[in-house]
């Protein structure tokens, strides 16, 4: 099974040069290579920060943009990364070995199964 | 060794080894957690491997000395050699070094089953980490069994495993006294998982076949692991009531009682291994409750009809596991059977003495029992009173339909 984590953390935090930050931040491409070389890892990409992003809508046939995500919040959605795991503990287990893990947090996101129907909400 | 016939072998290997395996791992590197990644991560070299190398003869050895080297060269790249060290300890020692083939391997099998079914985690943890490490089925698939959302049986096992951890449960098979008492807890996680699988609670279907699998393979697991009578009983009650699924639910999907099966429905060899497991464990002369309705059980699939069958010895059983183990269930299976025995009359008499202890209130089978010895009788208008008050109470919808079919049949008696 395929899933996504997105890593989410504060970056006047992430970024403050303390030594914590900075020893997480240098962890993460090793950390990468070892997913890598077991096989885990399908994707990993960090995110530039929010105030970089445009937002784009289609209305009407009419393309709309804003500056940025629309919702301000203190914690920035700042990469992702795509794993291979056999189920979702599995997957949980290797997003806990994300070294982003100990300054934000982590969403666990299975990719959906298109042979299956879709969600009734 | 041709590569279909590696990859064949590695899937094999994974259905039948990664839960030894595993249990293996989890005694040398000392936790579930580092266990399950050193699986993972021996399945994946052995993919690239067997198909080149071929099969080793000890798929089972092979994995776990893979898993093991992995994980201790991450140690050693992640510097985490203070961590590893306790493990480099027992690499010194030449006995650890080779996994033993025979016995201990049963012995870790043992240790996995008997942690997860700890008495110091929640229930429905017990059948969440069973389910997983023990019988290897996937988050999502137990969640789907279960009808309930993935996230929640994974919080599930998660803090499961963090319990198991903090409370230092040791990793072992309880020995001597103890042995019986937590045997009882898992035996009563693999009938709660089956029963789940047999007797949906809510929902549409009636049964989930898939659950009631994966307890057999369970029960078939610890009895070939330890010699218990009891473990031997539920194991072939298990047998016998899947023998008589097929004759259970009608094409419609409802609810066919005993009395009305087609006999010949039922799966002569599974009551056939049933009927040998019942016999071997009778030898022990240790009948406990799971054996005593094994043997219900085994009077009712030897009985050419369900007025032919061996009333007097399914009353003599209940009347056993009575003493036992009572419960107002059990109670209400024996006023049954006398009913079978000595007439409806004889049966109501006994099974309104159990609804009179008040412990049957909320117990739909019990209503509904009343309500057929009393159309039985003749008593068409209390029959209904009780058929209705079944009908209020259960929420499975095939089983509500069973009790309005016999709520018309009875209007047009």
């Amino acid at each position: 099974m395929r899933y996504v984590c997105l890593i989410y953390f504060d970056p006047k935090k992430a970024f403050d040069g303390s030594g914590e930050s900075n020893a997480v931040l240098a962890a993460v491409g090793p950390h990468d290579e070892a997913l890598k070389a077991k096989g885990q890892l399908v994707f990993a990409q960090a995110l530039a920060m929010p105030a970089e992003a445009m937002t784009v809508q289609v209305r009407d046939g009419k393309m709309s943009v804003t500056d940025g995500p629309f919702i301000e919040t203190k914690e920035m959605l700042g990469g992702l990364v795509v794993i291979e795991a056999l189920d979702l503990n599995s997957a949980a287990q290797i997003a806990a070995g994300i070294p982003f893990a100990q300054l934000g947090s982590i969403e666990v996101r299975p990719v959906p199964d298109f042979t299956k129907a879709r969600p009734k909400l | 060794m041709t590569e279909p016939g590696a990859y064949i072998a590695l899937e094999a290997a994974y259905r039948t080894e990664a839960f030894r395996v595993r249990a293996t791992l989890i005694r040398l590197l000392g936790d579930f957690d580092t266990a399950e990644e050193a699986l993972h991560e021996a399945f994946a070299v052995a993919a690239d491997r067997w198909p080149k190398e071929g099969v080793p003869s000890n798929p089972y050895g092979w994995l776990v000395s893979v898993g093991r080297f992995k994980t201790i060269d991450h140690w050693r790249r992640e510097s985490r050699l203070a961590a590893a060290l306790p493990v480099f300890a027992a690499f010194a020692e030449p006995a650890a070094r080779e996994p033993d083939i025979r016995g201990p391997i049963e012995d870790d099998a043992l240790r996995l089953i008997f942690t997860c079914c700890h008495p110091v985690l929640p229930a429905d943890a017990r059948i969440a980490l069973t389910l997983r490490e023990a019988a290897g089925l996937t988050t999502e698939e137990i969640a789907r069994a279960y009808l309930v959302p993935a996230p929640t049986i994974g919080q599930r096992i998660v803090r499961a495993k963090a319990k198991i951890r903090e409370a230092k449960i040791p990793y072992e098979t309880p020995a001597g006294d103890e042995l019986s008492a937590r045997l009882e807890t898992v035996l009563k996680v693999v009938y709660l998982v089956f029963n789940e699988g047999y007797a949906a609670t809510d929902g549409e279907t009636l049964m989930r076949p898939d659950l009631c699998a994966e307890a057999v393979r369970l029960g078939r697991l610890v009895v070939g692991l330890l010699d218990e009578p009891e473990a031997q009983g539920l194991l072939a009650l298990m047998l016998l009531h899947e023998a008589r699924r097929s004759a259970r639910l009608d094409a419609a999907g409802d609810l066919v009682l005993l009395e009305n099966q087609d006999r010949s429905l039922w799966d002569r060899k599974r009551i056939a291994e049933a009927n040998a497991i019942i016999a071997r464990a009778m030898a022990r002369r240790k009948a406990g409750s799971y054996l005593l309705q094994a043997m219900i059980a085994s009077t009712h699939v030897k009985a050419p009809s369900f007025e032919r069958t061996d009333w007097p010895r399914i009353v003599l059983l209940y009347d056993a596991l009575d003493r036992i183990e009572p419960s107002p269930v059990v109670a209400l299976n024996k006023a049954a059977a006398l009913a079978m025995r000595d007439g409806a009359e004889a049966g109501l008499a006994a099974l309104d003495a159990v609804i009179a202890t008040g412990n049957l209130d909320d117990y739909p089978y019990a209503h509904a029992a009343r309500a057929d010895l009393l159309q039985r009788l003749g008593r068409a208008s209390a029959a209904r009173a009780s058929f209705e008050r079944a009908l209020a109470l259960t929420h499975q919808r095939a089983e509500q339909r069973f009790l309005m079919r016999r709520l018309e049949r009875l209007a047009a008696e």
